[in-house]
């Protein structure tokens, strides 16, 4: 008999995976009850969340919208929802809701930051978003002459005499440069300096008295709110750019001295406590003027702030050179560049865009510590919430208004940072 | 540069100061020097004609005069006759305290919740990247106050412990909970060496000095155990059992001393107003204690997952393979390896609570910044000094941070061969 | 680099806005308004309503001195300072005024070079504690815990109060008198103490004010008045006799109301002498002759603005007691205007 080995001539039709590993089941399995131990924390975690909830909305939504004082606000809930209903009274974001997002800016005026935030997205956006036509820089580089006079206001001749400054400089570069070549950048230096320091003020003055255009000056006094936090990020991270790159440029060198101080600027503004610094501003900058001199407050925190941030922005930097490959620097050397060409043209558009998510997110850092300006009396939210618990109808309220402050930076920096990291796949996929 | 071919003959000319690279940089350097000290003594004679003015000139003699005011959290002994320079110490070593306190309990948080990013529970795994989410993305001063805030609003008050059906009682009858901080047993010697007085700054208990010193002589005698363990070990290839000798050298002399100091924990009673006895933790301290914790406890579960994320996926391929469990494989393979990478960012990260640590402005800790920066700046009046000396205390702490961690890191940096 | 440059123009146009001369009043009148620093907000003596305007008892001041000077109330800007920042804005020539309840004392008065123009508050230490404490003076508070606010006399006052009493305490320091009565309504301090006119305040913006008992005991002395930088005697006359008008016209009767009635036909020299029309007081201080007119008007005599904002009729609910006419037993005083 012949040995004949049983051969499956047909395939048996696979069988239904198992019910507990597909379908919501199966994901149930596999991601919260995988093994007793996961199972545990898993049940643990939903009641803590579900205790969370239960506390939380109904203080959330069973809530009041319109009043006009916190005591008016208890009696409302009382009668609605019964005593013993603890409900949010958002009454309070409702009546100071303006105050919270422009401080004291006049209320006809608020335009002016409702535009100066619209230009600004469109002045961010050829920096940020690449493939923009790159003609738009040019209105990114006019954005803050445009921006300080729509939220200062003012005679248009300041910011114009001001701009008219690069163009004296740039003057001054090309006449000098057929002279003699110190001449040349001595005189790129000193004409603008002077103009902006002597003569810029008499003649935007006595333009103003001939033409006067202007609109209404609006003191940053009266700045507040989201407003001033936003003002003084934006304004302290542009300005601390220019500076951190010479900073980063300053640490990278091999001129001693310039090192020297670029390291010990650096290293001392990283070591102190920015509340030190905004003390500084609040107590201490006037001593470092000359006898009588006098800056606004805002201003005033906008200069620490830049400093502050200066000193992070070089470090980001330097971890961009740093990034870039070695072969760069030489090719750009063997081109026959001279420093300020190669640094133009090869290093920094490219240790730039590597740097853009740690520049996103020192503003983000930035922006968030804005909050202490409160510290010093300036009335950012933070700053106003005290000032409206002071009034006799607010006297006594806490969570909402801290709820809804944390709400919307969450809001801002969480957006900011979800950028930053669309930016970080971007560039990856770039390099790799 | 290489190419640069023979110096151009002839006289020296102004232009060579730049066009010539062998001037140039001596010029840069120069400009440079000459601009930064101009700069500061055009501040350093502003300060001066300002201060002239106001006839108010430099003088840290106020450090020397008594203080007047109380500081209520003190490590040393404070009253409010001891003179500011003292208050500034107080502070000093307050913010020091909860700087340290924070580091330890936000890098194990931060381990745990970056680790936890990760798990394979879904739920988890979300519940992290909200908290993450939540903490990094609202400013830390409103974390603090929060905490502030909540802490005084939902733990009971001292007085619901009081009576005979109390609305609060205490956990174990030994930690009371109370929205002015949390009371816990102190341990007492009833036999006590006294304090050893160091130099009439601060005095430091000698009973614990002398338990320090049986614990190292213990840790010391442990190590030599498992040194000789070692040897048997290579010689023989079996290695004896240590633990239990281990233990002994450590915890017995430990319990002996303890015991020949009459040691006992003393618990905090309410007498009066408030709990007596005990350790106590205000709730100013704990507020910012845990909000800086937590706060920075998100950057560091990122900076961990972002460490962990590095390690090539091989690494924990070979563990698996070689049959080590999840647990194992991240405790011995991927930890270590990740820790290169995470070490950097977290030193800065360190930095950063320790500088965060000055907004203790904001629920009326006494550190640094609210005693020499805040009242005693009110009190005197001297602005510049006191912002001057606690920028240059912050920076101190700050080098030195940074000085350890970097000897630290390059020891565990790879070692290339 | 533009970015730079840009922010130096804004310095410079910064500067050039502001040169504090020797002389405070030329400075004031060129600029076209009066700089008062004020708190950032304490219930009845200053805070910004809802449409940011400064209302208070502080507040009132500075706009009655900015009447004085510009015939206009609303010339004035008022700048929140912290209880850190104040003296420093003062002498920076930041602010012209400081009119944000400070207590004169000899050390502010002379080592931080400032001159106090007058006292418009007489306020003191108190504490206030909860009735079901039991407690009835402050004598009994040994060990308990005391909410303070940091950074002011009051901080003094406390340590030297219990020092000299041989009892302990435990200090609570709070930046802001909101988070202190938040902390001091939780229990998380036993006692809450500060100025009698801010307990009284913070007392009547509870739910259930009945509970709580403000002690007998006060424990300092706390003139509360407006100030300014030493050196120009010129600005600190115009500042204090301007507060010496307000009193003045209440002691004399004059108020808003009749103002208008009393300058065009009083009887009373003193009164004629007050409001300018005879004598030339304005033109020795180098004002217009109707400056206590104008002063007056923009938000009433000392007693008119005393009770709009912290009198009892408002929430605020306080008892004239030491601040009445002395006249009428208290210490409100002023110099004769002659």
């Amino acid at each position: 008999m012949a040995f004949e080995p049983y051969v499956r001539t047909q395939m048996l039709d696979p069988k239904p995976a198992p019910v507990t590993s597909v379908g919501p089941a199966g994901w149930l399995k596999r991601n919260l009850f995988d093994g007793p131990g996961n199972s545990v924390l898993t049940l643990v975690t939903m009641v803590a969340i579900f205790l969370l909830l239960a506390h939380l909305l109904p203080w959330m939504f069973l809530s009041v919208w319109n009043a006009d004082s916190l005591a008016e606000c208890r009696q409302i809930i009382d009668e609605t929802y019964g005593l013993d209903h603890s409900g949010a009274c958002w009454a309070v974001i409702h009546d100071r809701f303006f105050q919270l997002v422009y401080g004291f800016y006049p209320s006809e005026l608020y335009w002016r930051p409702n535009l100066t935030f619209v230009l600004m997205l469109v002045a961010l956006a050829p920096v940020l978003f690449t493939h923009l036509p790159r003609k738009m820089m040019i209105f990114s580089a006019l954005f803050p002459f445009i921006g300080a006079w729509l939220l200062w206001g003012g005679s248009i001749w300041t910011p114009l005499a001001a701009l008219a400054g690069f163009a004296l400089g740039g003057a001054a570069y090309r006449y000098g440069s057929a002279v003699n070549g110190i001449l040349a950048i001595a005189a790129a230096v000193l004409v603008p300096v002077i103009w902006w320091i002597f003569l810029m003020g008499p003649i935007a003055r006595g333009l103003h008295a001939v033409i006067p255009l202007g609109i209404e000056v609006v003191e940053s006094n009266q700045f507040g709110g989201f407003m001033v936090s936003i003002v003084i990020g934006i304004t302290a991270i542009t300005l601390s750019l220019p500076l951190g790159i010479m900073l980063a440029l300053g640490r990278q060198t091999n001129l001693f001295i310039v090192r020297a101080f670029s390291v010990g600027f650096i290293e001392f503004i990283r070591g102190v406590p920015l509340i030190t610094l905004l003390f500084v501003a609040s107590t201490l900058l006037n001593y470092f003027m000359p006898p009588g001199t006098n800056f606004d407050l805002v201003v005033r925190v906008i200069i620490m702030a830049t400093l502050f941030s200066s000193a992070y922005i070089a470090e980001v930097i330097r971890g961009g050179l740093a990034a870039l490959p070695k072969g760069q620097y030489e090719a750009a050397d063997s081109l026959g560049l001279d420093y300020w060409q190669a640094q133009r043209l090869i290093i920094m558009p490219q240790a730039l865009k590597i740097a853009i998510p740690g520049i996103v997110s020192t503003f983000i850092g930035l922006f968030k510590d804005t909050t202490l300006v409160s510290i010093i009396g300036i009335l950012d939210p933070i700053g106003l919430s005290n000032a409206i618990r002071a009034d006799n109808a607010w006297n006594g309220i806490y969570w909402e208004l801290f709820v809804f402050i944390g709400f919307v930076f969450f809001i801002f920096c969480f957006s900011m940072s979800r950028y930053s990291m669309y930016l970080e796949r971007k560039l990856n996929t770039g390099h790799r | 540069m290489a190419t640069v071919s023979e110096p151009p003959q002839g006289g020296f000319q102004l232009s060579q100061l730049i066009y010539d690279t062998r001037y140039r940089s001596m010029t840069i350097q120069i400009v440079t020097l000459i601009a930064v000290l101009s700069l500061i003594f055009w501040l350093g004679a502003n300060v001066a004609s300002n201060l002239a003015a106001l006839g108010k000139p430099i003088d840290f003699g106020f450090l020397g005069e008594p203080a007047n005011y109380d500081i209520n959290q003190m490590l040393i002994k404070y009253t409010s006759q001891d003179t500011h320079a003292r208050a500034a110490f107080v502070g000093l070593l307050n913010t020091l305290l909860v700087a340290f306190l924070g580091c330890i309990l936000a890098t194990v948080v931060g381990v745990v919740v970056g680790v936890l990013r990760l798990s394979s529970n879904w739920l988890i795994a979300r519940v992290m990247t909200i908290y993450v989410e939540t903490f990094r993305n609202v400013p830390v001063l409103l974390w603090i106050v929060l905490a502030m805030a909540i802490l005084i609003e939902a733990l009971p008050q001292p007085r619901d412990f009081r009576g005979d059906d109390p609305a609060a009682s205490m956990f174990l009858d030994s930690v009371a909970l109370t929205n002015r901080g949390i009371y816990m047993p102190e341990p007492l010697f009833s036999r006590s060496l006294g304090e050893f007085s160091f130099f009439g700054i601060f005095d430091i208990s000698n009973d614990l000095l002398v338990l320090l010193a049986v614990l190292a002589a213990g840790i010391f005698a442990a190590k030599q155990i498992g040194k000789r363990a070692d040897r048997i070990q290579n010689a023989t290839g079996e290695r004896p059992k240590t633990w239990y000798m281990s233990l002994g050298v450590i915890a017995v002399p430990l319990i002996v001393v303890l015991v020949l100091l009459g040691f006992h924990l003393g618990y905090p009673e309410l007498k009066g107003f408030n709990f007596q006895g005990g350790i106590y933790m205000r709730n100013s301290f704990i507020a910012l204690w845990l909000a800086l914790s937590l706060y920075t406890a998100a950057f560091i579960a990122e900076i961990v997952r972002g460490g962990i994320m590095a390690i090539s996926k091989g690494q924990s391929e070979a563990a698996a393979a070689l049959g080590l469990r999840p647990s194992r494989t991240m405790r011995l393979v991927i930890l270590p390896q990740a820790l290169r990478v995470i070490i950097p960012p977290l030193i800065s990260q360190y930095l950063n609570l320790t500088k965060n640590s000055s907004l203790a402005i904001g629920v009326g800790y006494m550190d640094l910044t609210g005693t020499l920066m805040g009242t005693s700046l009110n009190l005197s009046g001297r602005e510049l000094e006191c912002v001057m000396l606690t920028m240059l205390i912050y920076l101190a702490i700050s080098l030195c941070i940074s000085g350890v961690f970097n000897i630290y890191n390059q020891r565990v940096k790879l070692k290339e061969r | 680099m533009t970015k730079k440059v840009f922010w130096g123009a804004l310095a410079v146009a910064g500067v050039a806005a502001g040169f504090a001369s020797a002389d405070t009043l030329d400075d004031v009148k060129a600029r076209g308004e009066l700089i008062c620093g004020t708190s950032t907000g304490l219930a009845g003596f200053s805070a910004p309503d809802a449409n940011g305007r400064y209302e208070g008892f502080d507040v009132a001041y500075c706009r009655a001195l900015a009447a004085a000077i510009f015939g206009d109330p609303d010339a004035v800007e008022f700048k929140p300072l912290t209880t850190t920042n104040r003296f420093s804005a003062l002498s920076a020539g930041e602010i012209d005024i400081l009119s944000r309840n400070t207590t004169w004392t000899l050390t502010r008065d002379v080592d931080l070079k400032t001159t106090f123009v007058g006292v418009n508050y007489y306020d003191g230490q108190g504490f206030m504690v909860p009735k079901e404490l039991g407690v009835s003076s402050a004598r009994e508070l040994d060990g308990a815990t005391v909410c303070i606010q940091k950074g002011t006399t009051t901080e003094l006052n406390l340590s030297d109060f219990f020092r000299k009493n041989n009892i302990s305490y435990e200090p609570v320091p709070i930046e802001t008198n909101a988070e202190a009565q938040q902390q001091y309504l939780a229990g998380a301090c036993d006692v809450y103490t500060t100025d009698a006119s801010g307990l009284a305040a913070t007392r009547a913006s509870f739910e259930n004010p009945g509970d709580h008992i403000i002690l007998p005991e006060i424990v300092s002395k706390e003139p509360l008045g407006p100030l300014v930088r030493h050196g120009d005697d010129h600005w600190a006359d115009i500042a204090r006799w301007t507060l010496n008008a307000l009193i003045t016209a209440e002691e004399l009767g004059v108020t808003s109301a009749n103002i208008e009635e009393l300058s065009a036909s009083t009887e009373n020299p003193e009164i004629a002498r007050l409001l300018g029309t005879e004598g030339n007081l304005g033109e020795m201080l180098g004002l217009s002759a109707d400056w206590a007119k104008n002063a007056i008007m923009a938000e009433g005599n000392y007693g008119e603005i005393f009770e709009k904002n912290i009198g009892e009729s408002t929430p605020i609910g306080l008892a004239r007691g030491l601040n009445a006419q002395w006249t009428e037993g208290g210490l409100m005083y002023s110099p004769p205007f002659r």
